[in-house]
């Protein structure tokens, strides 16, 4: 008869603060679970009553990591509700930025979260003795996707020069042909991150689910756009309530959302998934050489597919730099706003997946009403669906193991918890 | 001599703090040869509990967090605040201008009384703390000076004058010239006027200097026809806390 108790106080390795709980008696699964044990942030409420032009500068307080998700995401919001129309350069930079976050992001998590539990290691830390080629390239990357959004917002975490309307800053020309070169050289540093990630031994698990993300006709987005699901369905930015239905589930006190079914994913695999077609021909190769092929059910694989994006990121930051310089960029006025009642959703795939924020201004220009859905806070119910579905095939396997494979799956989604405490509920043992 | 040993924790923040920690790593990886880290939830599995130096990120949030700081504080010989959510309490202090409830509810409707909670404050409110480390995010280069100067024996320092100081040396156009309001002539130095030198005002993030030149600073503002509240009214980003505690509130 298997007994198997797996708990897991203060998952390491993540942003923010979860449990695992897995109860298995006389070999039937009794508990499952994923507690967020954060305590509640209530971004929300602190935006109520203050002025639009100070929201990006609170909500990019949600997340360090996705400071620039959070501030994009947050301006969008204003500017659609208040009709701005922003200008060429203003979206070039944008994206541009938001290309500097998702290298940042994915090669801290992919390096310096991930690489750890293949190498039988606790931490990067001892990688910088046995590996340190590896690690001194991670720091290298992040460098220059750190400085790439400095180049721009003054800062990655947390942005400066970002407003309604476009930006405070500009960076310079000289700037821009230095950062298009450092871009060119980190290709080197690409193809060795795909070589090294293409040894890993992921773990053998499928698991169908609806995946979740922006889609553009013309681009692989991240900014704007539609929501596409893989089960087929296309929703304008403003219908974002009918994917998420955050709902209370009957026997549990977790608030979670699902769509088309119990539960669905966001993050890179998702979005290879929905658009992998508009990927950079690198970053196509890149996914042929990790073997990744929509559509993948791995969830493990979200990682890989966080490689193939920091190629895909590096490439079009490339593109986007020489369309900067052949128009050229200088400082200009952030586009005028008119302040009037309205609302908008403001939308972006940051690297953990879709995000929403949605204010209500008031004629005075003070926020009225906001609501923020995190991808971490829609991943949750999939990866409980994951856990259930994962322990009884690895049940016959000793309890370290397990305990490594569960603590595996949920850092796979590079959770940050410190950004959906706001709605996530913890579960409590009763 | 054996390595110091470090650790860091983190309550209710971004953990954005602890991510330039990482990324000071970029430019100082010695660091890894000087020091022990025993623990740092975020970028490792190891859990060690015996460590001389502690790094605390983040505001205290529930009543449960003091219990949990004070543990910290008895196992650490020298704690450290790193960030504005543990210096000042920071933008979470936001929420203490509404009635706690309100803002539970707010968020999480008819299920309120699920997560404790209570007003943000930082850490220093609830313990003793030794030094601290400002800013949202803190600055890269200051937090490789202070564990310099606490490797070396020597007392961490952290500016105390102005950032119009520093705006100055890089030659900024005043902000008050373009127009705006600026929280430069009163809030703590030792960023490098970042946030002006990007366009934007200082919002204070580090805090006040101890002993502002309000007489000055009051110049300014009357030279561009603005009243010292309408100035600090910008406190209320970073400063809410320490705001309400001029204004007499406190949580007991």
């Amino acid at each position: 008869m298997t007994n198997v108790s797996v708990n897991v106080h203060h998952l390491t390795r993540v942003e923010g603060h979860g449990n695992i709980v897995v109860d298995v008696r006389n070999g039937e699964l009794k508990e499952c679970r994923l507690d967020i044990v954060e305590a509640p942030r209530f971004f929300e409420a602190m935006l109520l009553g203050k002025p639009y032009q100070q929201a990006s500068h609170i909500t990019s307080r949600i997340c360090g990591i996705c400071a620039v998700g959070h501030a994009t995401a947050s301006l969008r919001a204003a500017e659609r509700a208040l009709e701005v129309e922003l200008s060429e350069q203003t979206v070039l930079l944008r994206k541009l930025n938001f290309h500097g976050e998702i290298i940042d992001s994915h090669v801290l998590h992919t390096y310096m979260l991930v690489a750890p539990d293949f190498l039988g290691v606790g931490s990067v830390i001892p990688l910088a003795k046995t590996h340190a080629q590896v690690v001194l390239r991670a720091l290298r990357i992040k460098k220059l996707a750190g400085d790439l959004c400095a180049m721009i917002g003054g800062r990655h975490t947390h942005p400066i020069a970002m407003c309604v309307g476009g930006f405070t800053h500009a960076p310079s020309e000289a700037e821009l042909r230095a950062m298009r070169e450092r871009l060119v050289a980190a290709r080197s540093d690409m193809d060795e991150t795909v070589a090294l990630f293409k040894t890993l031994d992921w773990p053998q698990f499928e698991r169908e689910t609806e995946y979740v993300s922006l889609t553009k006709p013309d681009e692989y987005a991240f900014i704007d756009g539609q929501i596409k699901t893989s089960d087929g369905f296309l929703y304008d930015l403003d219908d974002y309530r009918k994917v998420t239905n955050e709902k209370v589930v009957p026997h549990g006190t977790a608030k979670q959302t699902s769509h088309n079914r119990e539960s669905y994913m966001v993050g890179a695999l998702a979005r290879f998934n929905n658009n992998s077609d508009q990927l950079h021909p690198r970053a196509k190769d890149a996914a042929a050489q990790l073997g990744l092929e929509p559509v993948c059910t791995n969830s493990f694989l979200n990682s890989a597919a966080q490689v193939v994006e920091m190629v895909h990121c590096v490439e079009d930051a490339i593109i986007i730099t020489d369309e900067l310089l052949v128009r050229g960029c200088k400082p200009e006025e952030p586009a005028a706003v008119e302040v009037k009642a309205g609302e908008g959703v403001g939308c972006c795939d940051v690297p953990r997946g879709i995000l929403f924020h949605d204010y209500e201004i008031g004629e005075d220009g003070l926020i009225s009403g906001a609501n923020c859905i995190i991808p971490t806070g829609q991943n949750y119910a999939n990866m409980e669906a994951d856990m259930r579905a994962l322990v009884p095939q690895i049940l016959d396997r000793p309890e370290p193991e397990i305990t490594l494979m569960m603590e595996m799956l949920i850092r796979a989604y590079d959770p940050c918890i410190s950004c959906s405490t706001h709605f996530l509920n913890v579960e409590f043992v009763r | 001599m054996s390595k110091p040993k470090v650790a860091f924790f983190d309550f209710t923040c971004c953990e954005g703090c602890q991510l330039t920690v990482i990324d000071s790593l970029q430019t100082c990886p010695e660091l890894l040869d000087a020091v022990e880290i025993v623990q740092f939830r975020e970028a490792m599995s190891e859990k060690g509990e015996d460590y001389q130096i502690a790094f605390v990120e983040g505001s205290l949030a529930r009543p449960a967090d003091e219990e949990r700081l004070r543990g910290i504080r008895e196992r650490a010989q020298v704690l450290i605040a790193l960030g504005a959510c543990a210096h000042l309490g920071g933008i979470n202090a936001i929420r203490n201008r509404r009635p706690l409830q309100k803002v539970r509810e707010y968020v999480y409707g008819d299920k309120a009384e699920w997560f404790d909670a209570y007003e943000a404050r930082p850490i220093g409110a609830a313990t003793k703390v030794d030094y601290f480390i400002p800013g949202c995010p803190i600055d890269r280069d200051e937090f490789l000076s202070v564990v310099t100067a606490l490797l070396q024996g020597r007392e961490p320092k952290i500016p105390d004058y102005p950032v119009c100081v520093e705006c100055k040396l890089k030659e900024n156009v005043c902000l008050y010239d373009k127009g705006l309001t600026c929280l430069g002539p009163v809030a703590r130095a030792g960023c490098g006027a970042i946030c002006p030198s990007y366009g934007n005002s200082c919002e204070a993030c580090r805090g006040l200097i101890s002993n502002p030149n309000i007489d000055a600073a009051e110049d300014v503002l009357k030279e561009h026809g603005l009243t010292a509240e309408q100035v600090m009214a910008g406190m209320d980003l970073f400063g809410t806390y320490q705001m309400m505690e001029m204004e007499g509130v406190s949580y007991d």
